[in-house]
């Protein structure tokens, strides 16, 4: 019953910002409602007694990605009038991409409502259960193959993304931070003795 | 204590007394750690000024009460005192959630910090991530901060506040994954338990670098001297927060405050064994069946011992060290930190596979 109720409230706020994202005209706005969706959904896992999934959707959607976002947003001056202007050519694909997201849904329902063995409810898992532990086992035990060539993708994706950063200018002036660290007291300066004036 | 609650609120309904008493409970065990942590806050402002005035051969303050004790309150009641001015271009709404967000992370933290002996607010299984999760969440109030008060200063010390804590966040994560290592766990309870033994079993000898990593990340987690570019006073006046006065620029102080005291309990917890004592190994047997046998014995005092140690840290750090430069600050979180952890990590797993010492059991 109460969680009914949270699921509710949980599922309007979500809903809320999810539209908030794109009717608002700020663009630094819209990534908040951004942010408060991802917060949201994963309030909605810990319902689902996947903790473990929830933190980490924090973790990398708002703690890092949004960020990025946000640092990007804050440093263009997007300007919103003319993003607006394509929403007409766009709105076809748009339209069309909701209908598919309701057809899936509608179908996930129509699964649930046949009986097949597919919709059989989660079984709860009472509170002493480590959603962690459970998710570690299955990751480095029967999936660990997987597991690693998804690392390797990844690894293999920020390689790339260093190098194609990666532009030499020539005759660009670049501190040798080694070289600073390595200077002695001699190499700087040299201390001269000097007679001391006398009378003549 | 449940049952007594459910006693006195028997005028409810069965379901609804139910889920108050848990509220009630939960509520009974936040405010009294709220209340002492506020107060810690307080006091260090108060520590922080007389060590670093006695490292500068100067007194500090010694005005307000006994020696300057009451100086704090001083502070609170003149800052609460004061006009909370918002800049006439600002966003309002953003300019006031901005402290907010900076503030409940550095509370909301403290829930799955092990005090003393099988005791935590909240004992979660992925305690350590969940640390992580909140303490990235603490760098919106600073963007946000400097983006909505529309001024060139705090927006400046926003973006380097942001480039400056996304650099050292994937060093922080990696130290992380060597405790998880060598703990066994992401419970932080089970990694206190993990270092029991004495001081050798303690996490900091193993895991050396990933403590000094973890720790100076730490400091540059919370925009604390010598990595206090996102406040920049020489050239950026105070960076972020230049806008903010009164109450709101008061909740910010409190923010870095608390951030400081919680890098330095989960320093403490992870590396240094939290509320194990420092007299429980076997060198210290001799000790058993003498007056002072109870300082064997774990307690919340070696936690605070230790957390006082490494705030004196923070505060010894900005009193000797000059600002960082942009660059150096850069290149110390990627190119220096990063392969240290990465390295660090390889050589735990080494260590563990061979059994050395006797943290790998």
């Amino acid at each position: 019953m109460i969680t009914l109720l949270i699921f509710w409230w949980l599922a309007l706020v979500l809903v809320g910002a999810a539209i908030g994202v794109i009717v608002s005209r700020n663009p630094v706005y819209a990534a908040m409602y951004l942010i408060l969706s991802f917060v949201t959904s994963a309030v909605l896992w810990l319902l689902l007694e996947a903790e473990f999934l929830a933190i980490v959707l924090v973790l990398v959607y708002v703690g890092a990605v949004m960020v990025l976002f946000l640092f990007v947003v804050m440093m263009l001056d997007v300007n919103v009038a003319a993003v607006r202007e394509g929403f007409t050519r766009y709105a076809p694909i748009g339209a069309a991409v909701a209908v598919i997201i309701v057809a899936e849904v509608l179908s996930l329902v129509w699964i649930k409502a046949s009986g097949l063995p597919l919709a059989t409810p989660l079984a709860s898992q009472g509170g002493d259960h480590s959603n962690t532990r459970e998710i570690g086992l299955a990751l480095f035990g029967g999936h660990v193959f997987e597991f690693e060539v998804a690392a390797f993708v990844l690894l293999l994706a920020i390689v790339a993304a260093i190098m194609l950063t990666q532009r030499q200018r020539p005759g660009l002036k670049v501190q040798d931070i080694s070289a600073q660290v390595k200077v002695r007291r001699e190499d700087r300066v040299r201390i001269v003795k000097v007679q001391a004036e006398r009378d003549a | 204590m449940i049952d007594w609650l459910q006693n006195i609120l028997w005028f409810l309904p069965d379901g609804l007394r139910d889920i108050a008493v848990q509220v009630i409970f939960i509520a009974l065990q936040i405010v009294p750690l709220v209340v002492v942590l506020i107060l810690c806050v307080a006091f260090l402002t108060y520590f922080e000024r007389k060590v670093i005035g006695y490292m500068q051969n100067r007194i500090g303050p010694n005005r307000v009460g006994p020696r300057g004790w009451f100086q704090p309150f001083a502070d609170v009641i003149k800052l609460l005192l004061k006009e909370v001015i918002v800049p006439s271009r600002a966003n309002r709404f953003l300019f006031f959630v901005a402290p907010l967000l900076s503030i409940v992370p550095a509370l909301a933290t403290w829930a799955v910090m092990p005090l003393f002996p099988g005791f935590a607010i909240a004992q979660i299984d992925a305690a350590l991530l969940y640390i992580l999760a909140l303490t990235s969440l603490a760098v919106y109030g600073v963007i946000l901060a400097g983006w909505a008060s529309n001024s060139k200063y705090a927006f400046l010390g926003a973006m380097r506040s942001a480039a400056q804590i996304v650099a050292y966040e994937i060093a922080m994560g990696f130290a992380l994954v060597g405790v998880l290592m060598a703990g066994g766990s992401l419970n932080l309870g089970v990694i206190t338990e993990a270092q029991s033994g004495g001081i050798l079993n303690w996490f900091w000898l193993p895991l050396f670098p990933l403590f000094l990593v973890y720790f100076i990340s730490g400091v540059a987690e919370t925009n604390r001297a010598p990595f206090d570019v996102a406040e920049g006073e020489s050239e950026i006046v105070a960076g972020f927060h230049v806008e903010y006065s009164g109450v709101a620029f008061a909740i910010f102080f409190l923010a870095e405050y608390a951030n400081m005291i919680l890098i330095a309990g989960l320093t403490a917890v992870m590396f240094f064994g939290g509320w194990h004592s420092f007299f429980a190994g076997s060198w210290f047997g001799g000790l058993d069946g003498t007056p002072l046998a109870f300082l064997r014995e774990p307690s919340l005092a070696w936690l605070c011992l230790k957390i006082a140690f490494f705030l004196f840290c923070f505060l010894w750090l900005r009193a000797t060290f000059p600002r960082y430069r942009y660059d150096q600050i850069m290149r110390l979180g990627w190119k220096v930190f990063i392969p240290v952890t990465l390295v660090w990590i390889m050589v735990e797993g080494a260590m563990m596979v061979a059994q050395v010492g006797p943290w790998s059991s």
